[in-house]
């Protein structure tokens, strides 16, 4: 079973206008459902058909199985590509489609057959085998893709948006049997999409790209608990930015002080030095929120303006006294949903928040997805 | 408001009258039926008590029928050849990534924009007088006859397949071609197994085309034939009034009736099992298509591509230009610019300028009835106006006049249209240009308004548009690269014109075309029975070359008025 390493590899369009991947180091383990995820145009697609030899790269090096395959056609890489638009060969029906690999390999008819059938079998659709793509519904013709990969003997499997057409509770469903498939048959998959919640429910393993370059990888716990950036802070789930300064840098706790004066006790961050402009990043599950306006310790104090009540949780907007609004969304059944304008005090844990030097461009530029 | 937003609102209101459009479409059923259809096929059909001249004749019979048989064999190696060269040619433009791709790709237009009887002389020049190749080769290469045939057809049709699958494969989606790599085909089996069988209705229809094309052609084929006769050859030759004395109309009437039922049957089975054909993808020899897919190759294929372009389409297509050099020194120029008739009294130039006039008459006036005509027959066809089955049948029946060979058609329109001896030559000479030219402009102003989705014309009729606000606003923009592109064909097809306009008018008419005073003027420089080399004029060189000159002004004109006439 293959892993994949990625070394310093670029790719540019454009006659080297466009950069959409850049010096791009990456390694991926060994039966392991791994997923790229990053805005439109961040270069993840352009990195998985890197992988897969469509297109060719500008400098670095690929291996796959430890074989470098800088020159290795797509068809030699012994990958299967799950297309976003499926690209079920329309002239074909779904059998046809799908034993399309084991003909063109030229294994026995015998194989070829049983591969078919077996594969079918695993996406629930050998009663199918004689419907034509344009018969099937997305849902259908998206496992069609995946039986056809599976058939042609792929162990490394490359997903591009492969649930991105489907409607959400499809979609829901289809992702998690993707990854049972994967995991029983073995495989090693690379998972390309831009819906996070997609990759933080089947991944082993994230990688977040923006522009061209990959910003951090880990398991979903690490991106959502630890990010490294804020971007990852922001893409990854739903945070919360307040912009400070430091005032003082303790052995567990940093000071800061947000806009309007208030100061807040917030994470460990040795690294920082007193006064330096920092974005205070808090994630809106992490506040306890307390009716009235109390002088508490880490307390921020505002007014609820918005109230969305989303099953699971209520989210909240407040607008604080420093004059930014922060998101807050608190379990719906465990706590009384409290009204518009009630005046309300914040607080949080500082080891549940995290600090990041202010971005040289500025905090939107830094938080921009495109 | 203005005088036009008046109008324009009127027209809108009117739209909306459902009586009023049934009516327009009823209209535009009639004049494709009445002015196309008819004329085009029951000319020839109602003659058939003609052919009796033909079968008490044996000699004549077989004759015919050899020019026939030799028409399909000739259209048919034609059309085989067109596909070998003009795939790898489309896909070399539409896969490649080089900007000279674009002069290469308008270059393969040239041909088509040639009138054919010019191109005919010029491969007769290249290939067939010391001036050209042959002059390597002691004088004579190849001699008119059937291989020269062969080679004038393959230049003439090729620019339609390269530019159908041009067309097809920049609209193809390469990432079928991608998923078949990924699951281990080669480039070439890939091609083999996907990307041809979904290309295969371009395939057919390009060989359709280039079938129907080679099929067809008159005045080149005169130039370039000899003794050597096709169907069209034979209705040609029989339509001088020394053969008209002898044999009567029914010489002209068998073989065109012959012509045009063969026709009919080899298009009708290929549109019923061409695209069924079946492409078999098990039983293959992937070492042979790994080595047939490596770059080596390709370079080859490549090399041949641009080798067979260059040398066996361009220059021999191009070459008439070198005898029109002398022009300028030995006063045919000066003759051609007066307008008078040079020493010899073989070429009245005052003759040639009122053949240009009225071809280009013809032409404007055959496209402008065509656009009018046309358009809502597109419409009428593509959004299935008045019932999917009759949008069908008539989709079927607009390609009637692109199968029937253009002199037969030619033959059709005169024997339909002298039953009203009051309609002027002029008039039957632009009837048959309609005729010829109508299937092209909605077949390509149909195909353009099928891929506009039609939730874009909903959504403007719920916005308030009327049928005729929502065409002129919304499908018109969508369309107008189609539309005019569709028109230019129709115009340069117009222009190009021989064999047609040759059955039409009368052996002794003075009314003639710039492609009929040519193929009079190249006559005599032909071999004959006296000669055997061709004879080189300037003044045929220079008369082409005007023609080839004044047809590109005009394209460039035309492309100049379509230039952000964007594809949608």
């Amino acid at each position: 079973m293959p892993n994949v390493k990625v070394v310093n590899v670029s790719k540019t369009f454009g006659d080297g206008k466009i950069v959409a991947v850049d010096n791009v180091s990456l390694e991926i383990y060994d039966k392991e459902y791994f997923s790229l995820i990053g805005p439109s145009g961040c270069g993840k697609t352009t990195l998985l058909r890197l992988i897969a030899g469509l297109i060719p790269m500008d400098k670095g090096a690929i291996y796959i199985d430890n074989v470098l395959v800088n020159n290795m056609p797509p068809e030699e890489r012994e990958i299967g590509f799950v297309f976003q638009t499926y690209a079920l060969f329309p002239h074909m029906n779904v059998w046809e489609n799908v034993t399309y690999g084991p003909h063109i390999k030229a294994w026995e008819e015998k194989k070829a057959s049983a591969l078919g059938r077996e594969t079918l079998e695993m996406v629930k659709l050998y009663g199918r085998s004689e419907a034509f793509p344009n018969e099937l519904s997305g849902g259908m013709m998206q496992r069609v893709a995946v039986a056809r990969a599976l058939a042609a003997g792929a162990k490394l499997l490359l997903l591009d948006e492969p649930l991105g057409a489907l409607d959400a509770k499809i979609r829901n469903e289809l992702r998690y049997d993707i990854r049972r498939l994967v995991k029983d048959l073995g495989l090693t998959a690379i998972h390309v999409t831009h819906d996070q919640a997609e990759a933080m429910a089947i991944s082993d393993r994230i990688a977040v790209m923006r522009k061209g370059r990959i910003l951090q990888v880990g398991t979903p716990y690490d991106l959502y608990m630890n990010p490294q950036h804020l971007f990852v802070a922001n893409f990854i789930g739903e945070s919360n930015f307040l912009e400070g300064h430091i005032v003082d840098v303790q052995q567990d706790f940093t000071t800061v002080r947000l806009r309007g004066g208030v100061t807040v006790d917030a994470c460990n961050a040795k690294a920082r030095k007193k006064d330096e402009r920092v974005v205070l990043v808090i994630r809106p599950e992490a506040f306890t929120m307390q009716k009235g306006w109390k002088k508490t310790a880490n307390g921020i104090t505002g007014t609820i303006k918005r109230v969305s009540f989303e099953g699971t949780t209520t989210r909240y907007e407040v607008y604080l006294k420093t004059e930014e609004t922060v998101i807050v969304t608190r379990p719906s059944l465990a706590e009384q949903p409290l009204p518009v304008n009630e005046k309300v005090t914040l607080t949080f844990q500082p080891e549940k928040s995290h600090i990041f030097p202010y971005p040289l461009l500025g905090l939107m530029e830094e938080l921009k997805s495109e | 408001m203005g005088k036009q937003a008046k109008i324009m609102k009127s027209l809108d209101k009117i739209s909306s009258n459902s009586i009023l459009r049934s009516g327009l479409y009823l209209a535009t059923i009639f004049f494709f039926v009445a002015i196309i259809l008819i004329p085009t096929v029951l000319g020839i059909a109602l003659k058939w008590n003609l052919l009796s001249t033909v079968f008490e004749n044996p000699d004549l019979l077989s004759r015919a029928m050899n020019a026939v048989g030799a028409s399909f064999a000739i259209a048919a190696f034609v059309s085989v050849i067109d596909l070998i060269a003009g795939v790898p040619t489309a896909w070399f433009i539409a896969r490649g990534k080089s900007r000279w791709l674009n002069v290469l790709d308008t270059l393969c237009d040239l041909p088509f924009i040639i009138p054919t009887v010019a191109l005919g002389y010029s491969l007769l020049l290249f290939w067939d007088s010391p001036l050209g190749v042959a002059g390597l080769f002691g004088g004579s290469l190849l001699s008119p006859g059937w291989l020269l045939i062969i080679l004038l057809h393959f230049v003439f049709s090729f620019p339609v397949v390269v530019r159908v699958m041009v067309g097809a494969l920049l609209d193809y989606k390469y990432v079928y071609e991608e998923a078949a790599r990924t699951l281990g085909a080669h480039p070439v089996t890939a091609d083999r197994t996907v990307t041809f069988p979904i290309l295969k209705p371009s395939l057919v229809g390009s060989f359709v085309l280039a079938f129907a094309r080679s099929l067809s052609e008159t005045g080149a084929t005169i130039v370039v034939a000899g003794t050597f006769e096709t169907g069209v050859v034979f209705i040609s030759n029989m339509n001088t009034p020394e053969n008209q004395a002898i044999y009567g109309q029914g010489p002209l009437v068998f073989a065109s009736l012959l012509l045009l039922l063969i026709a009919v049957i080899i298009f009708g089975v290929i549109q019923l099992f061409g695209t069924r054909l079946k492409i078999p993808i098990k039983h293959i020899s992937r070492s042979f298509e790994k080595k047939a897919s490596g770059k080596k190759v390709v370079r080859l294929r490549d090399g041949a591509t641009l080798f067979t372009l260059f040398f066996l389409i361009l220059l021999p297509a191009l070459f008439v230009a070198v005898t029109a050099l002398p022009a300028i020194q030995d006063g045919t120029l000066g003759n051609a610019l007066s307008g008078s008739v040079d020493q010899t009294g073989k070429y009245n130039w005052g003759a040639y300028w009122q053949s240009l006039l009225v071809s280009y008459f013809v032409g404007f006036a055959a496209t402008i009835v065509n656009v009018v005509a046309g358009l809502p027959m597109a419409i009428l066809i593509a959004r299935n106006r008045m019932g999917k089955q009759l949008s069908s049948v008539l989709d079927a029946l607009v390609n009637i006049p692109i199968i029937v060979p253009s002199v037969a058609l030619g033959v059709s329109l005169r024997l339909f249209w002298a039953n009203f001896p009051f309609v002027p030559e002029l008039l039957l000479i632009i009837m048959a240009h309609i005729s010829i030219t109508y299937p092209y402009f909605v077949k390509s102003l149909a195909a353009a308004i099928m891929r506009v989705d039609p939730e874009v014309e909903n959504a403007a009729r719920i916005l308030g548009a009327r049928p005729f606000g929502v065409f002129r606003t919304i499908i018109l923009p969508m369309v107008k690269y189609s539309f005019f592109a569709g028109a230019i064909i129709m115009f340069t097809r117009s222009i190009s014109e021989t064999g047609a306009t040759v059955a039409v008018i009368s052996p002794t008419s003075s009314l003639l075309t710039v492609p009929v005073l040519l193929v009079q003027w190249i006559r005599p420089l032909l071999p004959s029975g006296t000669t055997t080399a061709v004879g080189v004029s300037s003044a045929v060189g220079l008369g082409c070359g005007f023609l080839i000159l004044f047809s590109i002004l005009i394209l460039l004109v035309l492309r100049l008025m379509m230039r952000g006439k964007g594809r949608y």
